[in-house]
This record gives structure tokens, C-alpha cells and sequence, in this order.
């Protein structure tokens, strides 16, 4: 567990020593929640209408934006031979860059999201239900993502090709998660979106990290 | 690089191919005309009026689309499990031939969406879930066209399709749930007649006849091609 800890922690100060951490990927998603109202009008109503869909993809695409470094940085350089040649399990090894990942972007995009919703005129209400929605939701991201940026860590330009790839696996999440406040909006509970949100995040966390060895593995094989 | 055809045994695919092809080509010639001149024949349907002719280039399209998945998603596993490198072979080049029945199902879909519906694109559930499957079908040929090694980028896009295949249930049942959400979209159900039915099978059979032809003859060009380069290499 402390090799797993260690990992943890490294990967965190290296999301915050390079690149500035979660500060790229929030600035992001603040310039689409500030894009939108600026492309498609002004009318408060609308706007709370689109802010759950809108706020979701804002912060998948935020989310998508430092993946692609996932483990290409450790690629690159070579640690991620002597990280395989450890003790722990590359499975546990992507489940820390998983948990990394998300820490340095998912939860803080979480955390701006009510914020960011206010720009949007959201009610307080559906405001709660985003915001579970992208914390139960943004783990799923991370981890579905994992899975694209280990298939795409060889690739020099693997930036271009993941969105491509990640993108439509992730359409449940933004589906259900979108869903959940819509619902809320019309008077009726949001609970069938989140817990079937719940189910994919959980299966997405448990399923991605033996995906995401599996092709680690055969990147260093060679 | 590690000479491939020691694991593998492509001769006999060769072999057997090359007595099956004209057969395959020649059914496919047939079914399709057939099926065209049934299509083309068949009487207007009282409510579709002549547009129910799309659906018999549409139906099957669909189908097709779906199964080639299935089939890259099982050559897949057949490559990660077993390491053959034919199976390899018979995943990338059967993609092609499913990203082009998506699109010639969602282009007919659309051109019948257009009378039926009064609109070339509707968010009906299957249009959407189809729309995604073929953004599966580019994002699945790009990661193979991405990675230069041969045997790497077949693996990586073995691991990708059969995460794929996992995820394509959920994605539509999120789409389901997602229209029923916003808009009830009545999707056309009911029994078929046999004057609506027979056409539409012949079609498919002469699609399914017409891809067969065509994924063997894919197979054949890079087994052929793999030949020519390890000649290549064997001769510098």
C-alpha cells in the first residue's frame, strides 16, 4: 500500500509542480461555461436549461485535456519501467494514476461546477444535482479515459487521436449525468440518473485499471 | 522483425479463399440485382408510401453495421487470446466495410427521416446510438492507423474494440433512456409482410455475400503485401 501511496502522492506533486495542475483545466472549463452564453444568447431561461448539458461536457473536454499525459510523460523518460519492475501491480499503478488524475482535475472541477452553474441561473436544487453528478461522474471520466491514454502512450501526437477515442465510450456518463438534472429541472427526481451513473463510475473504475495494464503492458513489451 | 508466419497458417486461408471468392462474388452479384428488382418492384406501403423502397437498402445496412462490430469485437479476442495474427488481419480489414454500412444506414436513414418525419436528422434513439457506433468504427480505424508497429497497434486496437463492444450495450440503453427523457419517438415496429420481407433478406444476403467478398479479398491484399515485405527485408 505505500509503494501505492508513493505513486500517489508523486503523481500528485507532479500535476501541480508541471503545468500549473488543476489551474489549466479549470480556467477551461470557466471559458466554455463563458463561451456559451455568449454564442447562443442571454435569455436566463435557456440557459438553466442548457447549464446541466452545457456544464458536463464542459467538464469532460476539461477533464480530456491533461489526460493525454497520463502515463506518456513516464513513457518518455523511462519511469515507467522502473514503476513496472516495482512491486505493485501495474493494475494498481493505473488505479493510482486513475485516482491522481482525478484529484487533480475531476474533484476541483466538481467544486467550481456550482459556481460556474450560477453563471448559468441553474436553481439551487438541480445546482446540488450537478454537483453530485460530476462527483460521482468524474471518476468515470478518469478512468475511461486511463484506458485511451495507455492505448495512446507510444504516440507522439497521441493528444488528437484520444478525444477520438474516448469521446463516445464516455456518452452514458454525460447521458446520465446531463439526465439527472434535466430531470430535476422538470419536477421529477433525479435519483434513476445518478444511481444509473453510479453503476457506470463504478464498473468503469473497477473494469479500466486491468484495461489499462493490459495495454501498458504491451507497450513495454516490445 | 519477428517473421509472423511461423504462428500462423495463411496458406490454407489462401488456398481456401481463392476457390470461395468467385462463388461469393457471383452471389452477391445476384442477390443485390435481385434484391434491387424486388426492392424497386415492391408496392408502395400505405403509410410509407414509396419510401418504404429506402428500407430495403436501409434495413440491412443497419444490421450489417452491427454485426461487423461484433465480428471485429470477436476476431479481437481471438487475437488477444490465441496471438493470431491472421484474426489480426481479418479485424482491420473488416473495419472499413462496417464504418461504410453506418454511414450508408445513416445516410438512408436520414434521406427516409426527410418525408417520414420531416426532417433529415431526428434524435430518434437508433439514428443516435448509430451515430455513435460510427465514431466508435473512425476512432477504433485511427488508433490503428496511428501506431507504426505492426503488432503493437493490432493489440492496442484489440484492447480498444472489446472495450468498445463492452460499452456499446450501455451506450444504448443511455441513449434509450435519454429519448424516452426528452421526446417519445415511435420507432416503426409491427409485422412485416411478405411482400416487404422477402426483398429486404435478399438484400441482406447479397450485402452479407457482398462484404465476405470483399473482406476476403482485403485479407488476401495484406497477407499478400506482409509477402512482399519480408521478401523485401530478406533480399536487402
Amino acid at each position: 500500500m505505500s509503494a501505492f501511496n508513493a505513486l500517489l502522492m508523486r503523481d500528485l506533486r507532479l500535476a501541480a509542480r508541471s503545468g500549473g495542475g488543476a489551474a489549466l483545466a479549470l480556467g477551461f472549463f470557466a471559458l466554455v461555461a463563458t463561451l456559451v452564453p455568449l454564442g447562443i444568447g442571454a435569455d436566463l431561461k435557456l440557459l438553466a436549461r442548457v447549464a446541466g448539458g452545457v456544464l458536463w461536457v464542459g467538464a469532460v473536454l476539461a477533464a480530456l485535456l491533461s489526460l493525454d499525459r497520463l502515463f506518456q510523460g513516464d513513457f518518455e523518460d523511462g519511469s515507467l519501467d522502473v514503476i513496472a519492475l516495482s512491486p505493485l501491480s501495474l493494475e494498481s499503478v493505473s488505479l493510482a494514476k486513475i485516482l491522481a488524475h482525478w484529484l487533480s482535475t475531476g474533484l476541483p472541477l466538481t467544486l467550481i461546477s456550482p459556481l460556474l452553474a450560477l453563471l448559468f441561473n441553474l436553481p439551487a436544487a438541480a445546482t446540488l444535482v450537478l454537483f453530485v453528478s460530476l462527483l460521482i461522474g468524474t471518476p468515470a471520466v478518469s478512468a475511461v479515459g486511463a484506458i485511451g491514454a495507455s492505448l495512446t502512450l507510444s504516440l507522439k501526437r497521441g493528444g488528437l487521436i484520444l478525444p477520438l477515442i474516448i469521446l463516445p465510450l464516455l456518452t452514458p456518463a454525460v447521458v446520465f449525468g446531463a439526465g439527472a438534472v434535466a430531470a430535476m429541472l422538470d419536477g421529477r427526481p433525479p435519483s434513476e440518473g445518478l444511481t444509473l451513473l453510479a453503476a457506470f463510475a463504478i464498473a468503469a473504475c473497477l473494469l479500466s485499471p486491468f484495461a489499462a495494464a493490459a495495454s501498458v503492458r504491451l507497450n513495454l513489451s516490445s | 522483425m519477428p517473421n509472423i508466419f511461423r504462428y500462423a497458417n495463411p496458406r490454407e486461408f489462401m488456398r481456401l479463399s481463392a476457390a470461395l471468392l468467385p462463388y461469393t462474388a457471383a452471389a452477391s452479384v445476384v442477390a443485390i440485382a435481385v434484391g434491387l428488382f424486388m426492392s424497386l418492384t415492391a408496392p408502395p406501403d400505405y403509410q410509407q408510401g414509396m419510401t418504404v423502397t429506402i428500407m430495403f437498402i436501409h434495413v440491412p445496412a443497419a444490421i450489417m453495421a452491427e454485426s461487423v462490430y461484433g465480428l471485429i469485437a470477436v476476431t479481437s479476442l481471438f487475437s488477444l487470446v490465441w496471438r493470431h495474427p491472421l484474426s489480426d488481419v481479418a479485424a482491420r480489414a473488416a473495419a472499413p466495410f462496417g464504418a461504410l454500412f453506418t454511414a450508408l444506414g445513416l445516410i438512408t436513414g436520414s434521406l427516409w427521416g426527410r418525408p417520414m418525419w420531416g426532417a433529415y436528422w431526428v434524435w430518434d434513439a437508433r439514428l443516435t446510438s448509430f451515430l455513435i457506433l460510427l465514431f466508435l468504427y473512425l476512432g477504433y480505424m485511427a488508433l490503428w492507423n496511428a501506431i507504426e508497429d505492426e503488432i503493437r497497434a493490432a493489440r492496442a486496437a484489440a484492447i480498444l474494440a472489446l472495450i468498445g463492444a463492452v460499452n456499446l450495450p450501455i451506450i444504448v440503453y443511455s441513449v434509450e433512456w435519454w429519448n424516452t427523457l426528452h421526446q417519445g419517438e415511435s420507432i416503426i415496429s409491427g409485422k412485416l409482410a411478405p411482400v416487404f420481407l422477402w426483398p429486404l433478406l435478399v438484400m441482406w444476403a447479397g450485402y452479407g455475400f457482398l462484404f465476405l467478398t470483399l473482406w476476403m479479398l482485403r485479407i488476401r491484399t495484406e497477407i499478400l503485401n506482409r509477402r512482399a515485405r519480408t521478401l523485401m527485408q530478406e533480399g536487402a
